[in-house]
């Protein structure tokens, strides 16, 4: 076992010299929408480097976009794909049978994805398959067999080593940068048969929120509101500063539950995880399961008039005023 | 054809407690903290309960796998409307390591002892974060899942089910029998009422060891430690809004 040589060739703590990548290759699985990669996909194959040899698997109705993509990144050693009209909507049940023949025939030692709905949905599937215990949202990958992850809505941390031969990780996007898009010379091939059929789910349609602003978890600014915005028309004072910062727009538990925004905007323990260089909080008193999801942010300012609202104990700056002063009053001077 | 439901009960500390980490780092501190369902398997009973009301199912059984304070966990549940339910007896050190794996086994067992034909569990339990309990128990059975539930319509032999994905939402279509896990915004939970609490008392409770199903727990994983996370250091208050620009750029973020 590699665990065995790691512990006697270079104590457990350093990261991996060459002698134990060598042993170890992994699998990412790519996430795209047809027609461009989807950014966690990036941070994955950065977690995915740390551990040895990268092998990408593509699967979807269309693959091109996504494949010319990957082959531009230095350290993905091979390109797996698989197009099929049974891989609409990338259900679970039609990728698992293709990621357990990948398996197969390659013996990975380490399976990953991004810890995206799309990552959450299907790694634990495969998983089971392959009778592991899947390990979910790691922030960091002390060595092959040892990862660190956050429990209790990011109030504990929680190192740990896998047991089992093969780990099926998915990455916190957050916790890694993105790999660049340079340099690479994968070669590329087809993924090998698996059983597409799939008589046990179908997609039946999707809607998707429209809108030009960045995407909220790769965004470098957030602004978020919660329950002070009092509606879903307040919620333009955020969009016009968010406009002016370049920023995504953001939402608490209790401006979606109130029907502001839609809950797709949901950062927390229960919605998405942010990290962005710059966060304002408005109108959120800073909930346990709030925190969880953007307590890693660089700098955070809270913008709230209830002084002793916990957000304040996180925040780098706060500003205890009206937010219906405060924001109009910050977009404008934003803008000179 | 009405369907006969599992569901999955999770005892964990409440939502609303500041957990606290063993001086040993070897867990948090659960002895003397107030515990409660978890709160998405609270959404995933409300809508079991519902499908009955409606008619669409015949019997609701609740299973929670831990120790015997997990049988305070399903009278909660029998008080919102389950018929009965199983406690799955692990303690001591194979319940520090039990983990999805474990209990997606122990679940799917279950569902195909009593004929189920829909598993409803919450997406993640809020103590381990893990959300892969639904996703795994679906693999055992080899039945489809949806995850992450915001809506879930039955049509026949199957289920129409919205759910919550990163840009917005999607429907699929799964063939029953099928595992659903439930979003936050699935339903809004009832409170158990009191005559329905003392009901909940007559009604059936078996106890089983995890070695009558079947299933090994033996760890997949050794916990090496439990830390808090670091702490942010105190900020500062500003007076007005054109003190935080100020601050804003001296920090060199806008």
């Amino acid at each position: 076992m590699f665990a065995g040589i790691q512990r006697t060739s270079l104590g457990f703590t350093r990261i991996f010299g060459a002698s134990s990548i060598r042993f170890n290759s992994s699998l990412v699985i790519v996430e795209h929408d047809n027609e461009k990669l989807i950014p966690i996909t990036l941070n994955t194959i950065t977690a995915a480097k740390k551990i040895g040899n990268v092998t990408c698997l593509v699967a979807g109705t269309k693959t091109g976009a996504a494949v010319e993509q990957l082959k531009k990144i230095q350290g993905v050693s091979k390109i797996l794909t698989a197009e099929n009209e049974a891989f609409k909507g990338q259900l679970a049940e039609s990728f698992t049978p293709l990621v357990l023949a990948s398996q197969k025939q390659f013996k990975f030692t380490h399976i990953l994805a991004g810890a995206s709905a799309f990552g959450k949905n299907l790694l634990p599937r495969v998983a089971a398959k392959l009778d592991v215990s899947p390990i979910s949202d790691v922030i960091e990958i002390k060595s092959p067999d040892t990862f660190v992850r956050t429990i209790y809505a990011g109030n504990a941390v929680l190192t740990l080593k896998s047991l089992d031969p093969c780990k099926v990780i998915s990455v916190r996007g957050t916790s890694f940068e993105a790999t660049k898009t340079e340099g690479g010379s994968a070669g590329i091939e087809n993924a090998p048969d698996s059983d597409v059929k799939n008589d046990l789910s179908a997609f039946v349609k999707q809607e998707l929120s429209k809108s030009d602003r960045p995407e909220l978890t790769s965004a470098k600014r957030v602004v978020s509101g919660g329950r002070g915005l009092k509606s879903g028309e307040n919620f333009k004072l955020l969009y016009d500063l968010a406009d002016k910062l370049g920023a995504a727009v953001g939402a608490s538990r209790a401006a979606v539950d109130a029907g502001y925004v839609p809950n797709d905007m949901q950062v927390g323990q229960t919605g998405k995880i942010v990290a962005p260089e710059l966060y304002i909080a408005v109108g959120i008193s800073g909930a346990i399961q709030h925190l969880a999801g953007m307590k890693d942010s660089k700098t955070i300012v809270a913008i709230n008039k209830d002084p002793e609202a916990p957000i304040f104990q996180v925040a780098d700056f706060g500003l205890v005023a009206d937010l219906f002063k405060a924001v109009p009053e910050l977009t404008s001077k934003l803008s000179k | 054809m009405a369907m006969r439901i599992l569901v999955g009960c999770k005892r964990v500390i409440d939502y609303a407690v500041k957990v606290r980490v063993k001086p040993d780092k070897s867990a948090v501190v659960t002895e003397n903290v107030k515990h409660s369902m978890n709160p998405f398997d609270e959404i995933a009973v409300e809508e079991a309960v519902r499908l009955k009301e409606k008619k669409l199912a015949s019997e609701i059984l609740a299973v929670s796998c831990g120790p015997a304070a997990c049988q305070e966990t399903l009278r909660t549940a029998l008080a919102m409307g389950v018929d009965r339910a199983i406690h799955v007896e692990v303690e001591g050190k194979d319940y520090e390591t039990l983990q999805p794996i474990h209990v997606s086994k122990i679940l799917a067992k279950i569902a195909k002892d009593e004929k189920i034909d829909l598993i409803i569990l919450g997406k993640q339990a809020i103590d381990d974060d893990s959300n892969q309990t639904a996703q795994m128990t679906a693999a055992y059975l080899d039945w489809p899942q949806a995850t992450f539930a915001s809506k879930i319509e039955k049509e026949n032999g199957s289920l129409q089910v919205t759910r919550e994905i990163d840009g917005g939402l999607e429907t699929l279509k799964t063939k029953l029998p099928s595992v659903v896990s439930a979003d936050l915004r699935l339903n809004e939970p009832r409170y158990a009422t009191l005559p329905n609490i003392m009901k909940a008392k007559k009604k059936p409770l078996d106890k089983k060891k995890v070695s009558d199903i079947g299933v090994d727990v033996k760890p997949r994983i050794q916990i090496l430690s439990v830390e808090d996370p670091p702490v942010r250091e105190a900020g500062t208050k500003v007076e007005s809004v054109d003190e935080l620009i100020e601050k804003l750029k001296t920090a060199g973020v806008i």
